[in-house]
């Protein structure tokens, strides 16, 4: 299972602003090993970002994005004390999800 | 032409040059500033602290009663004071040599294997000295460097270190003083510091370990040390080996003085 | 239709903005929460290919899309800090392609109403290249596009 992710919420003003950290290789796919063979890519696809049931951002992602990922967005409403959850799936099937709370 | 032209037009020629310059220099900055907001390095602490915490070894030990120097199991402010002469050890030792130190004398593991994978590649060979670092490091932020040479070992450590930094040797004729003796050099795009000036060496060593963005890697200071080795085309540096130490020592204590702010970002 | 019309709206560069979106990969309708892969968007390889799958508006170029945070000059293509802010109203979606990346799509965004429409992240660069921000907004395309310099590739080795 991959590492979890570190992820900061916090109240500015009205909205919650999302800063997050994925441990994930992010490998491209064009690179080769000493061998010369190609290491295959292996990349998130998708990431989901939910606070109380509703999804806030839904993001697809191609192997571009760059390895051990960050992302940061903001969105109305949350309050101190609330659960905000983020799923990542990547192309072998693998899988994460982590919470946070909003401070 | 008339000569004041003249003048004038290579006085803007000049300028034109120079700005397009420092217009290279303001983007670069410019770069590393917008790096700084989500440092991947937090990964590695994450995980440091897990290890540090986590009972392993044949021993099913934590690494909470290892001494960094300042009392057992005493993280915050233990590496702005490394390295250390270590009594029961009988050594100076850096953070790394101390961590394998107590690796293999709390929580049983061989000294092979705990110095095995001192600089992970990639999720499938990560290294735990990395993620020990990156967290003992984070503990250290915002605590100025105070590194003691009052014991004679300490002294002589810091005084074989000074000789190697000086020291010119393998194919090229190289000694770390080539590259960081002098102001103003760079390779390429890097700006070299002048680490025989204090501001130099204080701004290098304390932004070590360091999430390096071109290696996707967190690399501490050992592995900085054995890079510039290998860029001078020197004989492998050892992980932890008294050269390795001794070097440390000197660049540490030169920057006495200064806050330390790592783990950070760079290219 | 007339052809000869479509190919005149290439841009200096060659490629084509009607290209841009269906690399974006909006040409299929879809639930944003559904968790769907749009493949044939992030394999698009060249021009041509993506101009088969034409369909949508004419992206308008738009000075409400914003770049912040993204450098000029990016010592290395691994990293390279992008953050991209749509003023335009009811905005649904922002993508993030780069020119000459041996696949043009980088990521897609879905910006559910009460979401901020303003990611900052970071993508790989291979060389020196446009970074395009695709904003679908109110069923509309708009596009934003800013040059930024590698000093070193960011895609291999």
């Amino acid at each position: 299972m991959a590492d979890p992710m570190k992820i900061r919420a916090t109240l500015v003003g009205d909205s919650t602003e999302i800063k997050v950290l994925m441990s994930h290789e992010m490998e491209t796919g064009q690179r080769k090993d000493a061998q010369g063979a190609v290491i295959p890519a292996w990349f998130i696809q998708n990431v989901t970002v939910a606070h109380g049931g509703t999804t806030v951002l839904a993001a697809q992602w191609g192997p571009a994005v760059a390895k051990n990922p960050f992302l940061s967005f903001k969105f109305k409403g949350g309050a101190k004390g609330d659960k905000v959850t983020i799923a990542w799936v990547d192309n072998r099937g693998d899988k994460r999800t982590d919470e946070a709370t909003i401070a | 032409m008339t000569p004041r032209l003249f003048a004038g037009l290579a006085g803007a020629v000049v300028a034109f040059a120079a700005v397009a310059q420092n217009s290279t220099v303001d983007g670069i900055a410019k770069y590393r500033e917008a790096l700084q907001d989500g440092n991947p390095a937090e990964l590695w602490e994450a995980r440091g602290e897990g290890l540090w915490k986590e009972p392993r070894g044949p021993n099913k030990v934590s690494l909470e009663r290892c001494d960094l120097g300042l009392g057992a199991g005493v993280v915050k402010g233990a590496y702005a004071q490394l390295p250390k002469y270590f009594a029961d050890a009988d050594r100076v030792m850096d953070l790394e040599t101390r961590l394998v130190w107590c690796m293999v004398k709390l929580q049983g593991i061989s000294e092979a294997d705990a110095k095995k994978n001192p600089f992970g590649n990639g999720n499938d060979k990560k290294s735990n000295i990395e993620a020990l670092v990156a967290y003992v490091t984070s503990e250290s932020r915002g605590v100025k460097m105070n590194v003691s040479v009052a014991h004679p070992k300490e002294m002589q450590m810091y005084r074989v270190g000074e000789k190697m930094f000086y020291f010119r040797g393998g194919p090229h004729d190289f000694g770390c003083v080539t590259c960081h003796g002098a102001d103003n050099q760079r390779i390429r795009l890097q700006d070299l510091p002048n680490l025989t000036k204090i501001e130099g060496a204080q701004k290098a060593y304390t932004t070590w370990p360091a999430y390096r963005v071109s290696q996707g890697e967190l690399r501490t200071f050992q592995w900085r040390l054995n890079d510039c080795f290998r860029q001078q085309r020197f004989p492998e540096l050892e992980f932890g080996s008294d050269a390795s130490i001794a070097l440390t020592m000197f660049l540490a204590k030169n920057a006495n003085g200064a806050t330390f702010d790592a783990p950070a970002i760079k290219r | 239709m007339n052809r000869r019309r479509r190919q005149v709206l290439k841009s200096g560069s060659g490629v084509t903005l009607l290209a841009l979106i269906a690399a974006a990969g909006w040409l299929k309708p879809g639930d944003a929460s559904a968790q769907s892969w749009n493949k044939a968007a992030f394999d698009t390889k060249s021009m041509a290919d993506t101009m088969k799958a034409l369909g949508g508006g004419e992206p308008v170029q738009s000075k409400d899309i914003i770049f912040f945070q993204t450098p000029d000059i990016a010592e290395n293509g691994a990293v390279v800090p992008v953050g991209i802010t749509s003023n335009i109203p009811k905005t649904e979606s922002i993508a993030v392609l780069i020119e000459k990346n041996p696949n043009m799509l980088a990521a897609v965004f879905d910006i559910p109403p009460g979401t901020e429409p303003s990611i900052s992240t970071r993508v790989k660069m291979g060389q020196s290249s446009n970074i395009y921000a695709l904003v679908k907004a109110d069923g509309k395309y708009f596009v934003a596009a800013k040059d930024v310099k590698v000093t070193l590739g960011g895609c291999g080795g």
